[in-house]
């Protein structure tokens, strides 16, 4: 029976042949959204949505990487979003403002931490893995709370968003939004690559049973690492674009709270998919944006009172309706496609 | 006497009080093929968790291919050329038959640092693969993914995984437990044509299987070697009948 339900949350071996859909449509959808924001009359906060349903959407997926395909529970990927956050910050208050260096230096910085961290903390196993990638996380927040030249606590509004080559048309929420997603098409096609390469077999060999992996002579250790690495880069690149989105950095970017939200959306979309884990973050992060409405509107016989609390509230019906999701939609919401286009 | 391929000097392993493996020492010559017998319980499993790397020894050494192994991991030692079965089957369930295999290859051929191109399109892999699960007999399940085939197929399948890693030295873990009449058949047809190609080590409590494979047979009761020689003389001998007596009739 165990290995019956394993293999439900493995691909069938004949979907590497078929060409999936439903990677293209999300993307053409998000392509296609900046001409429906302009005729909403509501641009410039559609675009900012979506923008950040993009941003969300890099991280979770740079998450679902190691947790989806690799079974690593990384309880610190918010530490990520904050150090490319911080090298955007940081060098742009010292008049590096250009992202063909805060980039690269935000990546360099990633690579590292994860390169340290990850060779600690994935000699450990299960809970306790949970817990050293939270343990480091924590660290880096609380040094950015004590950077007090960096805004401390309080955080610290960029001057200005990131140049390109001494150009600022990233300053155009078009071109921004633009920006964005060309990161997570980039960043979804490399990720695609990797988990098909040979590097990702064993990754996701690994995940399915790690001491036959060691008995045909893999040390796991080492591609665990190296997907972790590359994992913590495409977050940091994430980080990068959150810094610019928001034209402010604080060490709010990485509570243990945002690392939790970035777990919870690549479960809600369905683990191991990778587009899953974007449609997990739209779903998380319009959901969000958009339940107290909704609530107000389903509550239409109640009176105002009780309405007006309820929409108040909306909170109290946020986590039991993300947990029904969870329970109800076995593999998330790719789970449900999947069964869909199954029959 | 050519030199034996794997040697073993006075291996222990305790846990607490109880020496699980107790100066063990034993000497496989190449090619043949060693099978290990003994009760329930007299620390076959543990002993060869101690050669394949899966369990550190307490004292004694590993020598293998004249090569001391005894403090290398399982992954380097499965590189060397040792590679082993699982008495509980251990394969990838949600890969196909054909990718299980093709994962052993990947792991002794060529690099597993590509980030680039479909592993699961790639010829150089795939066709020993096919090769490996066609000397098992299992050339016709490729495709099927490793969680759903049967018992006994799954047994088969482990040994490919075995023999793709191209291994010097094949220690099995009863690979005839839990498989039916047929499958087991196969399972002893396709060891017979192993045989003399690679060195085995064979723990097995199928005694029809034992004695018609083995060339020589070592027997292990609580933890201890207690004959080594050939089928015939094992069979008459006096300790054995009296560590048997009760157990197994069939010695």
């Amino acid at each position: 029976m165990t290995e019956l339900t394993g293999t439900q949350t493995a691909p069938a071996p004949s979907s590497g042949m078929r060409i999936d859909i439903i990677p293209i449509i999300l993307f053409a959808a998000f392509a296609a959204a900046p001409l429906l924001a302009s005729a909403s009359g509501a641009e410039g906060y559609v675009l900012s949505l979506l923008t950040r349903v993009m941003i969300f959407g890099l991280a979770a997926m740079s998450l679902d990487l190691i947790l989806g395909y690799g079974a690593l529970v990384s309880f610190g990927h918010a530490a990520f979003l904050g150090i490319g956050a911080y090298a955007v910050g940081i060098l742009a208050s010292h008049g590096v403002e250009d992202a063909l260096i805060q980039i690269p230096v935000a990546l360099a910085a990633s690579a590292l931490f994860a390169l340290a961290t990850g060779a600690i903390s994935l000699r450990t196993k299960g809970v306790y893995f949970i817990m050293i990638t939270l343990a480091f996380a924590q660290m880096l927040f609380f040094l950015a709370t004590s950077l007090g030249p960096y805004g401390g606590d309080d955080g610290m509004t960029l001057p200005t968003r990131s140049l390109v080559a001494g150009a600022g048309f990233l300053e155009n929420d078009y071109a921004f939004y633009a920006a964005t997603l060309l990161c997570l098409i980039g960043a979804y096609l490399l990720s695609r690559a990797i988990v098909t390469s040979r590097f990702g077999r064993v990754l996701r060999g690994t995940k399915e049973n790690a001491v036959r992996m060691e008995a045909i002579g893999f040390q796991p250790f080492r591609f665990q690492l190296a997907a972790y690495v590359v994992s913590g880069m495409i977050a940091g690149l994430a980080g990068c674009l959150m810094a610019n989105q928001a034209e402010f950095i604080s060490p709010a970017f990485m509570t243990w709270q945002r690392s939790g939200e970035l777990i919870f959306m690549v479960v809600l979309g369905g683990l191991g998919s990778l587009h899953g884990a974007i449609i997990g973050a739209a779903a998380f992060l319009l959901l969000e944006e958009f339940l107290p409405e909704m609530l107000h509107a389903a509550s239409f016989f109640l009176n105002d009172d009780v309405r007006w609390r309820l929409t108040e509230n909306w909170q109290m019906a946020f986590g039991p309706i993300l947990i029904l999701i969870v329970l109800f939609a076995r593999g998330g919401i790719m789970g449900v496609l999947r069964r869909g286009s199954h029959g | 006497m050519a030199e034996p391929l794997l040697e073993l000097r006075s291996l222990r392993k305790a846990y607490g009080a109880l020496a699980v493996t107790d100066d063990v020492s034993l000497s496989i010559r190449p090619g043949e093929l060693h099978a290990i017998i003994g009760p329930n319980g007299a620390g076959k499993t543990t002993l060869i968790h101690q050669i394949s790397g899966m369990l550190p020894s307490d004292s004694g050494q590993i020598l293998f291919d004249g090569e001391n192994v005894t403090h290398l991991s399982m992954p380097q030692r499965v590189r060397r050329g040792l590679a082993r079965s699982f008495q509980i089957t251990s394969i990838l369930p949600g890969f196909s038959a054909l990718e299980n295999v093709a994962l052993a290859v990947q792991a002794r051929h060529g690099s597993s640092f590509r980030f680039f191109g479909n592993a699961a399109q790639e010829q150089a892999l795939n066709e020993p693969a096919m090769q490996h699960l066609n000397t098992v007999g299992l050339g016709g399940r490729a495709s099927i993914p490793a969680g759903l085939l049967s018992h006994g197929e799954k047994r088969q399948l482990e040994l490919a995984i075995a023999l793709a890693t191209e291994p010097k030295l094949l220690l099995l873990d009863e690979p005839l437990a839990g498989t039916g009449h047929e499958e087991s058949l196969r399972v002893v047809e396709t060891l017979r044509r192993l045989k003399g190609r690679i060195t085995i080590v064979l723990i097995e409590h199928d005694m029809d299987a034992v004695f018609s494979l083995a060339d020589r047979v070592s027997v292990v009761v609580y933890g201890r070697v207690i004959a080594t020689d050939t089928p015939e003389s094992v069979r008459a001998n006096e300790d054995v009948r009296t560590a048997y007596l009760g157990e197994e009739e069939t010695v």
